[in-house]
């Protein structure tokens, strides 16, 4: 029932706006942390879709996810300038230093891959929790992980 | 004492923040009065966070600072930190910043610093002298699409204008998804009113009242500035009911991506716009006559707007006067990877790949030889020392097999492994498919596949991977699957060896 409430709430605010899946299924994640199957069926009327087209669009997105992540959420860029300043070889010794691998999640935290924050200059690149971190290393990494989690 | 701090997403990742703090309680243990402005960055990625401090009318740089280099800025004597007057840095003199003239300088959501330097000088001009002599002045400046295309902004503008429908919009394509590129998001953060402005002379233009701004989520930074930046135009009066208080109305709406790498392509960008999947689709429709909901649009990237204000500000001749060849005005470099001095390089056409990656980039960061540079996003060839004289221009990168793409550019030193390097490029393509076409869809798993055999030692896979690599080019709908083999060819190309390596060991 308080999904079905929240979820009439996030609908009202973009009725009637052009094109509003997409921001709709922001707000969703933004307010369950997921998109969850149960809100399919009322976007869907809401905006005079199918299911199957919601669940298609869903499906298609990597943001959107069907379960909820970790509390916290370190995301590390896997992309050619964080390749050419050893960004594979620091997403390695990552999973190690956390003993959680790369698109897992162990207790409290998920490890992602990115493709890209425009930190390209200063790779590599990640983000602990929305906070960004550029010229990335294990042990500045592994410090601001055990902040978060403390 | 005024003191600039760059706000922008990536002097925040090398600890700005950290440094403002520091600076804050420096002065208020020396009861020294300071005021901290957030300016956008100037570019010079490898001396962020870049401090600034007012000497004599001139503004210094510091940096890259830490909060522990902060005290010594409050004390006599030389600073270890001291680069001197900050436009006095070859790397920032050297350029042509038009685009980029104001990002840097002043705080970007400041609407009287905008107004103060040059701001809304072209919009006023082009409601001035109309639509159709505004078309005029951004065809004669030969502006074209700086997402990558390189299609002529004036030809694409006269398209829509001459379009007849009752609702057009300008689409701003803010999916700025290449490694190597920043620009789009170092232009959004740091003069996001220059957009704003190059947005509203579009619409104009074609009789447009409606923009949108598609920024992918991975930019929450940019989203936030130029979320702002729109709000306080519209309650300014810039857009809004009456562009400029005086001209038709115009306003701009931002719309957040969802991690797809392929809505950067345009029709798949308006798709998601749409709230479908990003799923490419065929042209023709042009989207200049059916674009955004079945409308006529102008799909620009930010880098293409954010030009139009110099252009209609000091005319399309004055634009034109930079560059070589077919490729005229200046091009927003973006030198990245492992390079000892990255960043936003604007520049006309025509500088050389030699000179970009070895004086302007002063070679690599680790200090090791350089090896490649791919040149383009991941879409882009691998180009080697032997095309250090290559012209920067569309033309000349196109006839080596290769591509200009959004200008990011990004080094390898010798440790690049290049057949993980291929065989990242067909992955990238595989996670990253629409799936609409057979080519691009299969054939980005064959080609790790076949990369996987070769990588085990079998060397006939490699006549199988060229095959392939054909087919994928001349069989995709777009340049995912299109373009994909660039890098992996040219890869094989330069370094046939690292693909060969089991069996001339067996030989």
């Amino acid at each position: 029932m308080e999904i079905i409430d929240r979820l009439a709430e996030i609908l009202a605010v973009h009725r009637g706006r052009e094109g509003a899946l997409l921001p709709i299924l922001h707000d969703v994640q933004a307010a369950f942390g997921h998109v969850p199957e149960a809100s399919y069926q009322p976007i869907a009327d809401a905006l005079r879709l199918s299911r199957a087209e919601v669940a298609g669009v869903v499906s298609f997105y990597h943001d959107f996810r069907d379960a909820p992540a970790g509390r916290h959420v370190i995301k590390v860029c896997r992309a050619e300038a964080c390749q050419s300043m050893g960004g594979a070889d620091l997403i390695a010794r990552l999973e190690t230093a956390l003993g959680v691998k790369l698109g897992q999640t162990k207790g409290d935290v998920t490890l992602e891959a990115v493709y890209c924050l425009g930190l390209c200059a200063c790779s590599p690149a990640a983000q602990v929790d929305g906070q960004l971190v550029g010229r990335a290393s294990v042990a500045r990494l592994e410090a601001l992980v055990a902040e978060v989690t403390a | 004492m005024k003191i600039w701090v760059p706000g922008d997403a990536a002097a925040k990742a090398c600890g700005a923040d950290d440094v403002v703090a520091a600076i804050a309680s420096a002065a208020g243990l020396r009861g020294r009065e300071v005021t901290i402005i957030r300016n956008g960055t100037r570019g010079m990625v490898w001396l962020e966070p870049l401090v600034e401090i007012e000497i004599d009318g001139l503004r210094h740089g510091f940096g890259p600072m830490t909060p522990e280099d902060v005290p010594a800025l409050f004390e006599d004597g030389p600073h270890p930190k001291a680069l001197g007057p900050v436009e006095d840095i070859p790397f920032f003199a050297r350029q042509s910043r038009l685009t980029f003239a104001r990002c840097g300088r002043n705080d970007p959501l400041s609407l009287a610093d905008y107004e103060a330097a040059e701001g809304w000088l072209g919009l006023r001009r082009a409601l001035e002298i109309g639509a159709s002599a505004t078309i005029e002045e951004i065809t004669a400046s030969g502006l074209r699409g700086r997402g990558g295309a390189g299609f002529p902004t004036g030809i694409k503008w006269k398209t829509v204008a001459d379009a007849n429908a009752a609702q057009k919009y300008i689409v701003c394509n803010a999916d700025e998804g290449d490694s190597g590129s920043f620009a789009d998001r170092m232009l959004m953060e740091g003069d996001p009113f220059c957009l704003i402005e190059g947005m509203a002379i579009a619409a104009l233009a074609v009789g447009a009242t409606k923009g949108f701004v598609y920024i992918r989520s991975e930019y929450p930074d940019a989203i936030r500035v130029f979320e702002t930046a729109i709000a306080s135009a519209r309650d300014a009066g810039i857009i809004g009911p009456a562009l400029l208080g005086q001209g038709p109305r115009f306003d701009l709406e931002v719309r957040v991506g969802a991690g797809a790498y392929i809505c950067g392509e345009e029709t798949s960008l308006l798709n998601s716009l749409e709230g479908k999947r990003g799923m490419v689709r065929a042209k023709p429709p042009l989207p200049a006559l059916e674009g955004a909901f079945g409308k006529p649009t102008v799909m620009n990237n930010v880098l293409s707007l954010a030009a139009v204000p110099w252009i209609m500000a000091h005319g399309g001749a004055a634009y034109a006067a930079f560059g070589l060849g077919r490729s005229r005005g200046t091009i927003p470099i973006q030198i990245a990877g492992n390079v000892a001095h990255g960043g936003l390089f604007e520049t006309g056409f025509g500088l050389t790949l030699g000179e970009l990656v070895n004086d302007i980039g002063g070679g690599t960061a680790s200090g090791r030889p350089f090896k490649a540079v791919q040149v383009g996003g991941p879409l882009g060839a691998y180009h080697g020392a032997e095309d250090f004289d290559l012209p920067i221009c569309y033309e000349a990168f196109a006839e080596q097999g290769g591509l200009v793409g959004h200008a990011g550019f990004v080094v390898h030193d010798e440790t690049a492994d290049m057949l993980a390097l291929a065989r990242y490029a067909m992955e990238f393509c595989a996670i990253e498919s629409c799936g609409k076409c057979t080519p691009c869809r299969i054939g980005a798993v064959r080609g790790m596949e076949t990369l996987d055999r070769i990588a085990a030692g079998d060397a006939q896979a490699i006549a199988l991977l060229q095959d392939l690599c054909e087919i994928m080019e001349k069989g995709s709908l777009c340049a995912m699957g299109g373009f994909t083999p660039y890098p992996v060819r040219s890869a094989i190309r330069l370094f046939p060896n690292e693909f060969t390596p089991l069996r001339e060991a067996a030989e």
